[in-house]
């Protein structure tokens, strides 16, 4: 270890710091500073020669002054000159001073990279060490362009020092994070691998951490770093505590080479090759193992030392998430953890075993912990340990437990940190919606969430138990006696009043019969809490009374006496006054049948995402939620948890995590189509209707369904050369739309309104009508984000020579959409003649400076033009006759993808567009259809026949149209959708 | 990765400072204020990683003189803990008494 020598001090410098020292004053410092400076000037000015030590003492001053926050405009000529001396101490003063204070005098620069360059030449290591280490601290893309193609070369020379390379490496490192496009890649790269292979530790340490960083952008040049590192953690994991001499500490052989070559594994799957995931295995379950063994030093940094690599182990085996063994023995070590003395280790542990939850080899595991971890939600001391330990919980939270946790949690929110209420509450109304055995369960948790932590309840949770309520007809009677319950507190939370409110006026004539919570005591009730709400929630209740009028006429008196009133006729609320004065209006207007009318119960909600869920994520950042979305699902909660939809028409969704995504609701993709040869074996099966019928030979012009020509010119070249609205941009300008467009597409062949798309950041809505030829659509685009969205484009193309076939306008919206706002845009559509591919909507904007694009294909396809047809047997049977050429009928065969429900089917074909004709086919299970599409330029009838078969599991179906493609297109359409 | 390493000592003056992330020269003494202050907030009781913005802290406490590194999330935070003593050690060895109870 070298000394700082005293002789080698400068006794001017000592002098001068010590003066400084002892300024009693900020004058007096400044005073002796400027005295000090004009010193120095006049010796750089002076005509005596300076020699080497005097140089180097007047920078080390000026160096010393700089650091005391004062501006220093010279000295740099002289510490350039500092930089080609021969002497250590003089050029390691240059450097420093170049280092410290960078000047961009471009003359300065060109004598500093000379210097450098020189030195990076001159053999002699210490020198080259400098140079790098200035590089590497500067580290300026300038730096980067003049040295980076030289480092490379240096750190791979075979005549490199040890040092030199380790410098070398780091250097490397350091230019690559700031500028990676300088650093050319290379044949050195192959090289480098190979210094994890080198005698000298520190090499080693250099090279992983600059590997690890490398190969993170090309993962495949660096492939071969796997087996190395594997041989070279083996070695050291095996090696006796004093082989590595100087790399040993407290005992434990290399503790961070061996962490930060752990970490580079973790870069990588599980090793292909047989004999190095042997070898590796073998390594990890060795630390595992040395955990359990008696440590070797009593000394706290020994068992530091060798936890950080037990916990870096653990991490690379949940990484591989391939070795349930390895998963279960890692859950256990962390178990010992959990309630070591330590507050670190029990921190650490209960973080890893969150990662461990989600895997499914592991979950179980760790769900044995569940006494111990509720422990620490309650003994723990720490804020960030009960966090983590929250956090643990709800990762291991699954149907087994969901109770006990979600009690739990509750219990917790009592007394837990203001800084963290809002997350826990979000978490266990998301664990309670999604783990909900009985919705009267879920119900209470809310509830009780209100109570406990109402400040802390955001809207989103309390929207959410009233989609719940309202969906849900088997827990409405229950909710409103609970609330009803929850209202009679003398002091209740105004978000219990909100949903009380609400509860109330939808479903108080549940309880009605009770004489304890007839309607007058539901109005008092409701009222004795008006007076204490904010604007809002008396809103709120304003529209409950007016409810209540409907549900209950005896109360009708008492409520337009309440509305009558002065304070709420001539409120000073704009809201309030309008409230009052139009249900009062209402009430005393409307008759019985109006008025039941207008305030029906409000009708389900539409399928919708939990935005909880939402909000979790954007608390917490992105991937948060990654403990919750892991994929674990249990199939059997499909049928309670499947979100809010009651229709059976919509796939339900398991999880509030699949409803965010809102692309799981999208059928899965149609199983293949029989080949058509298929189609005969098959007829038996399907034979118990009619046989297609022979042709008596086609004469479709006559009938009704024949093409409408009209003169216009029909030539696509006439047609094209109408100047088309040019706004939009050409298809070459949108990317290729995304991998579920095509899935999300067949979501709205049967509907008309939804949700188009969802990630992350945005939410697209869709409200579509139709009629004849001409369609209008809203496009609803949610910003679900807290940051404004920027050059917000969204644009509609027409890919090949849909131009000619589908007319769009588009208006063009706001370019910034705020935060959690939403813009809407409006689609004149007109369908000009019949198309087959729908139109792109390419939406681009730029969130957080990250410019976004997306491409979906725009919910128009040609069915939306149908009119439905109606028609007697004869009628259609003659019709179908009609259309008896082979090309004009398209057939499939396929299997159901859905519940064969009839009712479900026929909403289906309904939303399709055609008209069903009963009584048509002689097999009542049997579907049959007629419709005319509607375009500017022609009309095409089509008949069709769904011929489901229960026992196979199976659907023919068969379209009959006028025109061959457009048979083939409907039929492709239609089949997605069973 | 370590994003910076301090050492601050109680009164909040920064001893020494290395980042290894561009951070803004203004902006530093901003964050080494903020830093401290949520090292000093805690107790003996509390562990030695604090989730402070988007990364983690990792601090040890010698006497007067607190040792801060920032790390990013997949850092090791048992592997920096006792890096900073090893660093204190290192430093004991080259100037001796660095701090008293080393």
């Amino acid at each position: 270890m070298p000394a700082v020598s005293k002789g080698d001090g400068m006794r001017g410098l000592a002098v001068f710091i010590s003066d400084i020292r002892n300024c009693k004053s900020k004058e007096a410092e400044i005073k002796r500073i400027n005295k000090e400076l004009a010193n120095i000037r006049s010796k750089f000015k002076g005509d005596k020669a300076l020699d080497g030590y005097s140089k180097k003492k007047y920078v080390c001053k000026l160096l010393f002054i700089f650091l005391l926050g004062h501006d220093i405009d010279f000295g740099h000529m002289e510490a350039v000159n500092l930089l080609s001396s021969n002497k250590y101490t003089e050029k390691q003063i240059g450097y420093l001073f170049i280092s410290v204070l960078v000047n961009s005098n471009s003359e300065l620069i060109r004598l500093i990279n000379n210097a450098i360059k020189n030195d990076l030449a001159s053999r002699n290591p210490t020198f080259m060490c400098l140079a790098l280490h200035c590089i590497a601290n500067v580290g300026s893309r300038e730096m980067g362009e003049a040295f980076a193609a030289d480092i490379p070369r240096i750190l791979v020379a075979g005549d490199s020092m040890d040092s030199v390379k380790q410098s070398a490496a780091l250097c490397l490192l350091r230019l690559y994070k700031a500028s990676p496009d300088l650093v050319p890649m290379g044949e050195w790269t192959a090289r480098v691998v190979h210094l994890l292979n080198d005698q000298h530790m520190g090499v080693v340490t250099a090279a992983v951490s600059l590997i690890t960083c490398l190969c993170k952008k090309n993962p495949d040049d660096f492939k071969t770093c796997i087996s190395l590192a594997v041989s070279r953690l083996s070695r050291i994991v095996s090696s006796a505590s004093t082989d590595l001499q100087d790399y040993t500490y407290y005992f434990v052989p290399a503790p961070w080479l061996s962490v930060k070559l752990l970490r580079l594994l973790q870069c990588y799957p599980p090793p292909e090759d047989a004999a190095v995931k042997g070898r590796l295995v073998e390594c990890l379950e060795t630390v595992l193992n040395k955990a359990q063994e008696p440590p070797k030093s009593k000394k706290v940094q020994h068992s530091n030392a060798k936890n950080a690599i037990l916990f870096e182990t653990i991490s690379l085996i949940i990484h591989y998430d391939s070795e349930p063994n390895l998963l279960v023995r890692a859950c256990n070590q962390l178990g010992q953890f959990l309630q070591h003395r330590e507050t670190n280790l029990r921190y650490l542990a209960l973080e890893s075993m969150c990662t461990l939850a989600s895997s499914e080899f592991s979950h179980e595991a760790v769900k044995t912990h569940i006494d111990t971890v509720i422990n620490a939600l309650k003994t723990e001391r720490d804020v960030s340990v009960r966090q983590r330990a929250a956090d643990l919980l709800y990762a291991m939270c699954d149907r087994s437990n969901a109770k006990q946790i979600v009690s739990e949690m509750l219990r917790y929110l009592e007394t837990a940190d203001y800084a963290i209420r809002e997350e826990i509450v979000l978490k266990v109304a998301i664990l309670a919606e999604k783990y909900a055995v009985d919705y009267s369960w879920y119900v209470d948790t809310i509830l009780n969430l209100i109570r406990i932590a109402g400040d802390y309840v955001s809207e989103e949770v309390w929207y959410r138990v009233l989609q719940i309520v309202t969906n849900r007809d088997d827990v409405q009677g229950y909710a409103a006696k609970t609330v009803f319950e929850a209202l009679q507190a003398p002091a209740c939370h105004e978000n219990m009043v909100k949903v009380g409110g609400y509860i109330l006026g939808e479903f108080g004539n549940l309880i009605a019969g009770d004489p304890r919570s007839s309607p007058p005591v539901q109005f008092s009730l409701l009222h004795s809490k008006f007076h204490l709400c904010s604007v809002a929630t008396r809103a709120l209740l304003l529209s409950t009374y007016i409810k209540f009028i409907n549900l209950f006429p005896e109360t009708k008196a008492t409520i337009q006496g309440v509305l009558r009133a002065g304070s709420q006729l001539r409120n000073a609320d704009v809201e309030l006054q309008q409230r009052a004065v139009e249900y009062l209006t209402l009430s005393s207007v409307a008759s019985t049948d109006v008025l039941a009318t207008v305030l029906e119960e409000m009708p389900p909600f539409p399928e919708r995402e939990s935005s909880i869920l939402a909000k979790l994520k954007r608390k917490k950042g992105p991937g948060a939620g990654s403990a919750l979305d892991d994929g674990r699902r249990d199939p059997s909660s499909n049928d309670i948890n499947g979100g809010v939809e009651p229709t059976p028409s919509t796939v339900s969704t398991p999880s509030p995590s699949a409803d965010l995504l809102g692309l799981r609701a999208a059928p899965p993709p149609a199983a293949p189509a029989a080949p058509s040869g298929a189609g005969n074996l098959l007829v038996d099966v399907f034979s118990d209707g009619p046989a297609p019928q022979p042709s008596l030979g086609p004469t479709p012009e006559e009938a009704f369904l024949s093409e409408l020509e009209p003169p216009a010119p029909e030539s696509p070249m006439a047609l094209l050369a109408d100047p088309a609205p040019v706004a939009d941009p050409g298809p070459e300008d949108v990317g290729p739309p995304i991998p579920e467009a095509d899935e999300l597409l067949n979501k709205f062949v049967c509907k008309n309104n939804g949700v188009l798309f969802e990630n992350q950041l945005l939410q697209i809505g869709v409200k579509s009508e139709f009629r004849q030829n001409l369609g209008r659509m809203y496009l609803f685009y949610g910003n679900k984000t807290s940051v404004q969205f920027q050059n917000f484009l969204p644009t509609v193309v027409h890919p090949g020579d849909l131009q000619t076939q589908l007319a769009v306008q588009t208006k063009r919206v706001a370019a910034q959409v705020d935060g959690g706002a939403q813009v809407q845009q409006v689609l004149n559509i007109e369908c000009l003649r019949d198309f087959l591919t729908p139109p792109l909507l390419s939406v681009r904007f730029r969130y957080g400076g990250a410019p976004q694009s997306l491409t979906l294909k725009l919910p128009v396809t040609i069915n939306k033009f149908f009119q439905p047809t109606e028609m007697a047997a004869q009628d259609f049977f003659q019709r179908w006759k009609q259309l008896s050429l082979p090309q004009q009928e398209a057939q499939k065969i396929f299997k159901a993808n859905h519940p064969m429900d009839a009712e479900v089917t026929k909403a289906k074909l309904l939303g399709f567009g055609s008209a069903l004709l009963d009584n048509v086919d002689p097999n009542p299970e049997n579907f049959v259809g007629a419709g005319i599409i509607q375009t500017k330029a022609l009309q095409v009838g089509c008949l069709l026949r769904l011929e489901p078969n229960a026992q196979a599991q199976m659907y023919r179906l068969t379209l009959r149209t006028s025109k061959e493609p457009v048979s083939r297109h409907l039929c492709e359409l239609l089949a997605q959708q069973f | 990765m370590i994003k910076f390493f301090l050492m601050v000592n109680k009164q909040g003056q920064t001893r020494l400072s290395k980042y290894y992330e561009h951070v803004e020269i203004n902006k530093r003494t901003l964050l080494e204020t903020e830093v401290i202050k949520s090292c000093l907030s805690r107790s003996n009781e509390q562990c030695s990683f604090i989730e402070f913005k988007d990364f983690k802290l990792v601090y040890r406490q010698y006497a007067a003189l607190f040792i801060v590194v920032g790390v990013n999330d997949t850092e090791n935070e048992m592997a920096i803990y006792e890096f900073i003593h090893n660093f204190v050690e290192v430093l004991d060895e080259y100037f001796s008494r660095v701090v008293n109870n080393v």
